[in-house]
Order: C-alpha cells, then sequence, then structure tokens
C-alpha cells in the first residue's frame, strides 16, 4: 500500500448559477498574459451544448483519455509511445485555435478619434493573432451561454448519447446547466503520459499536476492527450499552459481563487487518501461503467486505524490526516455519494467531482400535482434527464445518479418539514439510507456552506523539506528561467515573441508604469 | 592554398563546432524557458502535416546519410567490399531522394508561413532565417548531385571523407584534401558549418531535445515528484 494525499475539488452544480465568476478571477490571476489570450484555466460552459474548444467531449474526433486494449493494459487513445513520437512533427490530434477562439480585444480608440459621421462609431473587434480587424467573432469559452444558439447546433452534444434528443428542442421539454470546468488534477493524467519531455508531473504531496516550464519542449502532445482539453499551447512562449491549483494558494492553506471568489459557494476543497498502487487497476477496468465504483476503491477511510498508522508511518503529517478526517470532499464523494467524477470512462481517475443539479419538474401542469410527495419532486420527474447527467458523471450509469439526487431530494423534504412546519420528522427519510444525523451535517456542508466547512486546507509543511533561510532574497513564483521573468529584452537568443501590435503598448505601459 | 581556403575549411570547422557545442550548452544551462520546437501549428495548420513530416523525414536521413558517410572510413568501406564508385551512386541516389523529401517539405512550409495572416504576424527574422538558409544549403547540396554526376569514381568523395575525418581527428591538414573540390561542394560545406554557427541562436536546438525525447520510448507513463 502506497498512501499519497491530494487535495480535491468538489462542485455542487445544484447551486451554480453561471455567473462566470470564477472563470474571470480565474483569467485575471493566471492568464492575463501574451499567448494565453484564448486560455481559460477555468471556463464554464452551458449544457447542452458542444463548448470549448468545440465538441471536447468528443473523444472520436479528439482522441483525448486512454484506451483500454485487448490485452488488459492502457494506452493514450492518441495512441502508444511510437506513434506518439512519431506524431510531435504535425499532431494530428491538436484542435487549431480557432476551436477555442480566435483571441480578440476592441478597436476602443475608434470611439475617441472617430471623425464626425452619420451613424455612431462602433468598436470593431481586432484579432489579437494578426493585429487586423475581424469581421466576425465565431466562439468562446462560453458561446452557448444560457442555449445561445439553435438546438441543431447545441444537440451535438456528445451527452446526448442514447436519448432521444428530438423532443428537448420543444420549448416545453427544454432543460440546461452549468458545467464549470477545469484542470481535474488526475490520478492517471493521460497529458503526463503524453509528453516525450517529462516535463509533466504529479506531485506526490498535494497531488497537484503541472507543467515544468523549463523542460516544455512544445511536442503540443499533452493538449490532445487530455480529453478534458485542459492544456493550452502559448503561442508566444511555445510552451504548454495548465491550471496550476492555484498551488502558491494551496502551499499556504488558502482554497483556490475560483472557490473562493465563488459567488455560489458551490466549490469545496478537502483532502482525499488513496493507494497509488491501486490506481492502474482501478483504471483498467473493463466495463466503463464500473469505473466510477472502481475509482471510489483507490480511497482509503482516514478514520480507519490500519489506514492512520501506515500513513504516519509514510510520513503523512498530523495535520493533513486530521484534514482528511474532516475533508468534505471525501463526504461528499465517498460518504454521502452524491458527488461524482467527471467523464470516468476517460480512464483519468479525475480528481474535481461534481454533485448533479436537480431541475424543475417536467410535466406538473399536465399532471395536476406535483410528485407524489408533495411540494418536492420526484427524481424521475425532473427536468434533466437522467441518462444526460449519467452520460456526464458515471459513463452512462444512472443508478449512482438517481441515489445521489434523491439524496438530496430527501434532506429537501427533511428540512422544508423542519424549518417550514417546525417538525423533526424521520419518516421523511423513509425509503432512503439516509439518517436524521446525516441529513443535518449534509444540510450544513452542502446548504450553508460555511467558509470554514467548504475549505479544509492543510499548509503544505514546507520546513520539512527546505531550508527557508536559504529561500531568503529569492525569488517567488516565475515561469521559468529561474528568476527571470520569462519576459526579459532581447537576448542572444531571441527575445519572447508577442503577440502582434494590439497589446504592445498596453504592455509597454504597464512595465512603463511598473518602473516608475 | 591561399589563407582564406585553409580557415575556411581549416579553422572555421572547430569555430564552427565550438559555437555550436558551447552556445548549446549554454542555453540549456541558463535558458531553458527559450528552448523549445516553437511549433505554430496551433495558429494555422495549412500543410503544416505534409510539409512538416517531409522536411523532417528528408533532413533527419540527410543527417544520417551525411554523417555514416562522412565519417566512416575509407578502409571499412573497403573492408566491406563497397567500390568507390558504387558507394558514390548510392550517396547521390539516397541524398537526392531525400533532398527532394526535404525540399518539397521545406518549400511547403515557407508557403504556408509567409501566405498566411497570423504566422507573417508572428514569425521572427530567426525563423525566416533558418527555414531560408536550409532552404539555401539544401540546393547547394541537391547542386552537387549534378556535379557529382559528371564523375562516378569516386574519388571527389574520397577527399570530402578525408576532409571531414581529418577536422573530427584534429589533423591540421585537413583544408588541403577540398583543395581542389568543385566550387558548388565548397559553397555547401560553408553553408552546412554556418547551419551549426546559428543553431544555438535559434529554434534549431530543439533537434537536441528530438534527439532526447527518444528515451520516451522506455519511459513509464506516469511521472511522480517528491517534494524535494
Amino acid at each position: 500500500m502506497k498512501i499519497r494525499a491530494q487535495i480535491g475539488m468538489v462542485l455542487n452544480l445544484d447551486k451554480c448559477i453561471g455567473c462566470h465568476t470564477c472563470s474571470v478571477t480565474c483569467k485575471n490571476v493566471w492568464t492575463s498574459r501574451d499567448g494565453v489570450e484564448y486560455a481559460w484555466f477555468n471556463n464554464v460552459e452551458t449544457k447542452p451544448g458542444i463548448g470549448y474548444p468545440k465538441d471536447w467531449e468528443n473523444q472520436d474526433k479528439w482522441q483525448g483519455g486512454w484506451v483500454r486494449k485487448p490485452n488488459g493494459k492502457l494506452e493514450p487513445r492518441q495512441g502508444g509511445r511510437l506513434k506518439i513520437l512519431a506524431n510531435v512533427f504535425a499532431n494530428p490530434n491538436l484542435p487549431a485555435i480557432d476551436e477555442y477562439y480566435e483571441p480578440f480585444t476592441y478597436d476602443y480608440e475608434h470611439l475617441q478619434n472617430a471623425p464626425e459621421m452619420i451613424t455612431p462609431p462602433t468598436a470593431r473587434p481586432v484579432s489579437v493573432l494578426t493585429g487586423k480587424k475581424m469581421d466576425k467573432i465565431e466562439w468562446g469559452p462560453n458561446w452557448e451561454d444560457d442555449l445561445g444558439g439553435e438546438f441543431s447546433k447545441r444537440s451535438k452534444d456528445a451527452l446526448f448519447e442514447g436519448i432521444q434528443k428530438e423532443m428537448y428542442s420543444a420549448f416545453e421539454n427544454t432543460f440546461m446547466m452549468y458545467l464549470p470546468r477545469l484542470c481535474e488534477h488526475c490520478l492517471n493524467p493521460a497529458c503526463v503520459a503524453s509528453c516525450p519531455s517529462g516535463s509533466i508531473y504529479k506531485r506526490e504531496d498535494d497531488g497537484i499536476v503541472l507543467i515544468d516550464q523549463d523542460k516544455c519542449r512544445g511536442w503540443r502532445m499533452c493538449v490532445s492527450g487530455c480529453p478534458y482539453k485542459k492544456i493550452y499551447y502559448n503561442w508566444t512562449t511555445g510552451k504548454a499552459e495548465k491550471c496550476i491549483f492555484c498551488y502558491p494558494r494551496i502551499e499556504a492553506g488558502q482554497p483556490t481563487v475560483c472557490s473562493e471568489t465563488c459567488v455560489g459557494r458551490i466549490r469545496y476543497l478537502g483532502v482525499l487518501l488513496y493507494d497509488a498502487d491501486k490506481i492502474e487497476a482501478a483504471a483498467s477496468v473493463e466495463d466503463p461503467k464500473s469505473l466510477y465504483e472502481a475509482q471510489l476503491g483507490v480511497f482509503l477511510d482516514p478514520n480507519a486505524p490500519d489506514v492512520i498508522a501506515e500513513a504516519k508511518k509514510q510520513g503523512i503529517a498530523d495535520s493533513w490526516l486530521l484534514a482528511a478526517q474532516n475533508s468534505p470532499v471525501y463526504k461528499m464523494a465517498m460518504e454521502w455519494k452524491v458527488a461524482f467524477p467527471l467523464h470516468p470512462e476517460y480512464r483519468t481517475l479525475p480528481m474535481v467531482w461534481y454533485i448533479p443539479p436537480l431541475s424543475p419538474i417536467q410535466s406538473a401542469l399536465e399532471n395536476g400535482l406535483i410528485g407524489e410527495n408533495g411540494i418536492i419532486p420526484d427524481v424521475k420527474d425532473l427536468r434533466i434527464p437522467i441518462q444526460y447527467l449519467a452520460n456526464l458523471l458515471t459513463a452512462g450509469k444512472e443508478e449512482p445518479v438517481v441515489k445521489a439526487l434523491e439524496t438530496m431530494v430527501a434532506m429537501r423534504r427533511y428540512m422544508r418539514k423542519k424549518s417550514v412546519e417546525k417538525v423533526v420528522d424521520e419518516s421523511t427519510l423513509k425509503g432512503t439510507h439516509l439518517k436524521a444525523a446525516q441529513v443535518e451535517e449534509m444540510y450544513q456542508v452542502m446548504a450553508i456552506a460555511n467558509y470554514e466547512d467548504r475549505f479544509v486546507i492543510p499548509s503544505s509543511h514546507k520546513e520539512m523539506v527546505e531550508n527557508t533561510f536559504d529561500d531568503k532574497a529569492s525569488c517567488g513564483f516565475t515561469f521559468g528561467n529561474g528568476c527571470s521573468s520569462g519576459t526579459s529584452e532581447p537576448s542572444l537568443f531571441g527575445k519572447k515573441k508577442a503577440s502582434p501590435i494590439v497589446f504592445h503598448d498596453m504592455r509597454r505601459d504597464r512595465k512603463a508604469n511598473a518602473g516608475e | 592554398m591561399d589563407y582564406l581556403h585553409q580557415f575556411v575549411f581549416g579553422i572555421y570547422p572547430y569555430i564552427a563546432l565550438a559555437i555550436f557545442l558551447l552556445g548549446s550548452l549554454m542555453r540549456f544551462e541558463r535558458e531553458q524557458y527559450s528552448w523549445k520546437s516553437e511549433s505554430s501549428q496551433l495558429l494555422h495548420r495549412g500543410s503544416l502535416r505534409l510539409g512538416n513530416i517531409l522536411f523532417h523525414l528528408g533532413i533527419i536521413g540527410l543527417f544520417f546519410g551525411h554523417a555514416v558517410g562522412l565519417l566512416t572510413p575509407v578502409a571499412v568501406w573497403d573492408a566491406l567490399g563497397v567500390t568507390h564508385s558504387f558507394k558514390q551512386v548510392f550517396a547521390m541516389t539516397a541524398g537526392g531522394i531525400m533532398g527532394t523529401l526535404c525540399l518539397i517539405g521545406v518549400l511547403l512550409l515557407l508557403h504556408r508561413r509567409f501566405s498566411n495572416d497570423r504566422l507573417t504576424a508572428n514569425t521572427t527574422w530567426r525563423d525566416k532565417l533558418v527555414l531560408l538558409w536550409i532552404l539555401a544549403t539544401l540546393l547547394l547540396g541537391l547542386g552537387t548531385i549534378f556535379v557529382s554526376a559528371g564523375h562516378l569514381d569516386g574519388h571527389e568523395m574520397v577527399l570530402l571523407m578525408t576532409w571531414a575525418q581529418h577536422i573530427i581527428t584534429f589533423r591540421g591538414d585537413a583544408a588541403t584534401f577540398v583543395a581542389g573540390v568543385s566550387p558548388m561542394f565548397k559553397a555547401h560545406l560553408f553553408m552546412g558549418m554556418s547551419l551549426f554557427v546559428i543553431f544555438p541562436f535559434t529554434r534549431l536546438v530543439h533537434v537536441w531535445s528530438g534527439f532526447g525525447a527518444v528515451s520516451y520510448l522506455g519511459r513509464t507513463w506516469q511521472l511522480v515528484r517528491p517534494r524535494h
């Protein structure tokens, strides 16, 4: 048994209001730089929709994730090592930047400088790639926001597999949900496996998957290897970049920026203990529908005395064990089983978990009644098809999703009675596996969601591995090249490429301002 | 033999090799963040797949062809029973095929790079220098095939082999062997050596990493880094 710890995340989609605050704060902190204007380490998509980049869930097209070979071994879907190496010259599965969108700004200056005209001046979009005016903006990280666009286009959504989707084109039957997406920091990451330079790695102590910017050579195989398309090629630096799970904050015991700023308080961070020796077997299970359960089998009970003893022996700090015992992620994913991994069929064992959303009931008016349980709906009447959620979270297996939704419905039923009618009525939990105490705790964590219940993050105990005295006067966070900012003036070996004209002045201004 | 000839074919090879090796080492040591293949595939695909595969297939073939052909001692070929004449014809044929693949590739890449707005806006003069330098060297190299076709006895080829072998074994008389070879060969040699000079200052450094990436074939799928 090789025990490792990871900071996992849960997103409670039942509470996501699709405000994009997570995306914007993340962008402001991490990707407001040349070459990654088009990259959103975190973006929020409206489902149904084909998403960003277009069709990212269609692995027949993009070849991301793993496949199980007939001999039971796993191999990246884009090919074995030799094929990956042979494809470095021109990656056949690399999405072009237009699949994300052509990054743009607007010609704001024209609003000030325009001569007298009959019509008011407009600020036309200007491409950051060429510096030229663009006729049309074609796509973006939230292009289908709130079901924007025609049904015929968004119904190409891969999650409609096995669903008679035509009926959902009718206005009365429409449904939608939000899906915030970031790097999954997988236990079995396909990006790491796809990197010919060995520049991507998983951190042993907290499970964060990072790209060593110095070692990356820009072979681009990770971009196609990742089935979630959450690795981005920086077209000015020629290096791949990805969500870093705000590791400087996590190390200090603080939540990631997306979690900290979440308006709906839907994000949770907590420690999961897992047995690294079980990863390969769990990811190689034959039936995709068993992958969710197989993944659950990798995690260890942080309250079990033998696990605690073994973890201590293997050097996991007491503060981490305590955090694992109080982990909201462990509770929701493992104990209550309301949170699920995103697309387990990719066999990456993702570590960002999702609580499926409840939704209004489908045909209350026609039925003349609202479910057999009074005001709270039955799961089978929900507007979002269970199969759709199952295709997203459990490789199409409906049962675990139904159970999770029923758990959430039962919690609402119990709490409604308690807070509206002031009656603690355990009979409302009849037919479920729930006990009153658990419902109260679920309510506290999932509905009230206090800061300290959402984020249980132990600091990283760096003092155990490095002498901080040696770090005095050293640089903090940089993009490679040691303490250089990576944006040095022209050197013998060429200067960093930069996006053309539009942002140049901006950058110069920034630098001038900083210099003063 | 004049002073200039001695410099270009007797001294310059060492200058070029020194810049190539020390420059690469220095860049690897000090500017790793700038060490990359600088792919432009994301911005525009165009004829990249065909062009780049042909180009790399050709140039890798040419690299190993030159290495084996020039640096294997004449005695080895004699012992193997390979006649000079046969080796020359073989070199001309293999070089011609690889050179043509490479030429088609580099022309496709040049066309792609200069015909697309996104690429022209984001191409540095170093990128252009590399492509155009390789094109010039390649054209001169292909030109030598026609020169060689005039005499198939393998004599000139042996002179070139001797030159290369004397250079890498640090014998001062190397330049004398190529004093009489065709100007086409001399120009090709100069351009080829100069490619090593510009190597550390351009995206060409990714060639080192390309060979380094072969170690990927024997690597485990997953990499986990401990804290220390």
